[in-house]
């Protein structure tokens, strides 16, 4: 009877991984099948390099290159805010805050993961955007910068959480050789702590990274739209995920724009791809370590 | 003339009262040894020396540990001064992740020792020599520490605390993680060293304390029991509890 019920689980979670494959297969052909069929037509290099996204204008014009500039500087923007803050929070999490601190710490950052993005992108739009209007004094707050902010808040959990993994499995008896040798507490970080937990903080950053030019809700609530290429980040612009999102409803399945969104998807993935891949090498760095 | 002078020197691990009431005089350039057995108190005792046990929460100590004269336990020590000039070898050799010249440059450079490149590498180069490395591997400096062997890992942390210009250096188990052979290469370079640094070496292994330590403590249960000449220790100890020790009836 037992082995029965064991063989029955072991199918039961067998056919489940197989049909988890199977679906993210399927994923991947869908995407490049209607992506590939989209370049075929248009052209890849015009598809990217072109600098005007519209595709209700006659003829049709389909180049990505401001909602990829507008991807990016919306991420660059977001790490530059993130990336220093959160691994200072990390550093101080692991190495700085007593214990109770140390704990209530903690817990506010996992709660901050918890936060839908949409919930993250309203609050953002009644609070923040018209805070950046009047503070810089600009047409609207709907603007990168905005953005920029908006997802420092979605990727810092993840950084500040793998960072301090990494921070706090730098072996004691490192520290311990440095304040043997005269080195202060905070020498000791920069110096000696910081560069063994390097590999799992630059993993950190890249999963950060991932989870920001992923998202979509609050960017396309919070950037403004705009599909041109902007002169600074206080203007507004828009992403390739506000993109896809936004214009899906309007097209007829299988028409050149329907198959542009799916062509945007496949550069999404591609980049995405890019960067798990790194952070995927460097968190295999810190682990054999 | 001694360098260390302890008195009555008490460390509790929170409420673990470790090392009860110990006073000894550690001699000025000698090979000091300690021995006993697990647990009797004497990585305690060492790392008391250099202060290494006030990161330890919940470690308190009380009495005095004097060095030239000064009682490191003052309110007005400074811990970093302490350290450097009281240098430590752990006994799992621990050099740090990054290249061997940094792994020797990195206690000028915390300490402020010297900023200038070539005073810097003419002191990385100095130490080295002075463990007997330099030769090795003078071409690998850029490479990382961790991918040296033991012993020479062990003999890099040595240079590491050369480097700094100690008077006193600490070594506990220093040998323990090494192989016969290296162990009686890194003892040769301790008997060379003691001419110009106080050792005080913790020790398993009483053959090595014999070999190389002038004086030897035998510790029990967190007490000094017997603080003599190496030779007197192990040939004709007053203490029964060494006696037994020494020759292998417990341990
Ligand atoms: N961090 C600590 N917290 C609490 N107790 C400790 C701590 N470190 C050591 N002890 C206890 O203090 C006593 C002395 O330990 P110590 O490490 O000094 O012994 P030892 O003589 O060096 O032993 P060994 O030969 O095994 O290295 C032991 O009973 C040990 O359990
Ligand atoms: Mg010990």
């Amino acid at each position: 009877m037992r082995k029965i019920i064991d063989t029955v689980i072991e199918t039961v979670i067998f056919i489940c991984a197989i049909l988890s494959i199977i679906f993210v297969v399927l994923i991947f052909g869908f995407l490049f099948k209607e992506g590939f069929a989209f370049f075929k037509d248009f052209g890849i290099t015009k598809f990217i390099t072109g600098k005007f996204w519209n595709p209700s204008s006659n003829p049709a014009l389909f180049g990505i290159l401001p909602l990829i500039v507008g991807s990016t500087l919306v991420t660059v923007g977001a790490c530059v805010i993130a990336v220093p803050i959160g691994v200072m929070t990390a550093l101080y999490i692991s190495e700085i805050a007593p214990k109770g601190i140390r704990d209530i710490l903690k817990s506010l950052v996992e709660l901050m993961a918890a936060i839908p993005s949409v919930v993250i992108g309203f609050v953002g739009m009644i609070t923040l955007v018209p805070f950046v209007r009047i503070f810089f004094n600009i047409p609207t707050g709907l603007t990168a910068f905005s953005g920029s902010i908006m997802l420092a808040f979605m990727a810092m959990p993840t950084i500040v959480t793998i960072s301090e993994d990494a921070i706090r499995s730098v072996p004691w008896h490192y520290k311990e050789g440095a304040f043997a040798l005269g080195a202060t507490k905070w020498q000791t970080i920069r110096r000696i702590v910081l560069k063994a937990a390097m590999p799992g903080i630059i993993a950190a950053i890249m999963l950060g990274i991932g989870r920001v030019i992923g998202e979509t809700m609050a960017v396309m609530m919070i950037t403004g739209n705009a599909a041109h290429i902007p002169d600074s980040i206080f203007e507004p612009v828009r992403t390739m995920t506000a993109t896809i999102a936004a214009e899906m409803g309007e097209t007829v399945r299988g028409d050149m724009h329907y198959k542009a969104l799916f062509a945007i998807g496949l550069v999404l993935f591609v980049i995405t791809f890019i960067v798990n891949f790194i952070a995927d090498l460097f968190l295999g760095k810190s682990k054999n370590k | 003339m001694s360098k260390i002078s302890v008195k009555n020197f008490n460390l509790y691990y929170t409420n673990f009262h470790a090392l009860k009431n110990i006073n000894i005089n550690i001699k000025e350039k000698r090979i000091t040894a300690m021995i006993g057995p697990s647990g009797c108190g004497k990585s305690t005792l060492l790392r008391s020396i250099n202060r290494i046990n006030d990161t330890i929460e919940g470690a308190h100590t009380s009495g005095e540990i004097n060095i030239s004269g000064k009682n490191i336990y003052d309110t007005e020590m400074d811990v970093d001064v302490l350290r450097r000039n009281v240098g430590m070898v752990f006994q799992r050799p621990n050099p740090f992740p990054i290249s061997i010249y940094e792994n020797v440059a990195f206690g000028l450079k915390v300490n402020r020792i010297a900023s200038n490149k070539s005073v810097i590498d003419e002191t990385v180069e100095k130490s080295l020599k002075a463990v007997l490395l330099w030769d090795d591997i003078k071409d690998k400096l850029r490479k990382s520490a961790l991918d040296l062997t033991l012993e020479r890992q062990q003999r890099l942390c040595i240079a590491r605390v050369i480097a700094v210009a100690p008077y006193i250096i600490l070594l506990d188990e220093p040998c323990s993680s090494l192989d016969p052979v290296a162990t009686r290469r890194i003892e040769e370079l301790m008997i060379q060293l003691k001419d110009e640094y106080t050792i005080v070496m913790v020790t398993h292994n009483m053959q090595q304390a014999a070999r190389i330590s002038y004086d030897t403590a035998f510790m029990l249960l967190g007490e000094l029991i017997e603080f003599e000449k190496t030779e007197k220790i192990f040939t004709n100890p007053s203490r029964k509890e060494t006696e037994d020790y020494v020759t292998g009836r417990f341990g």
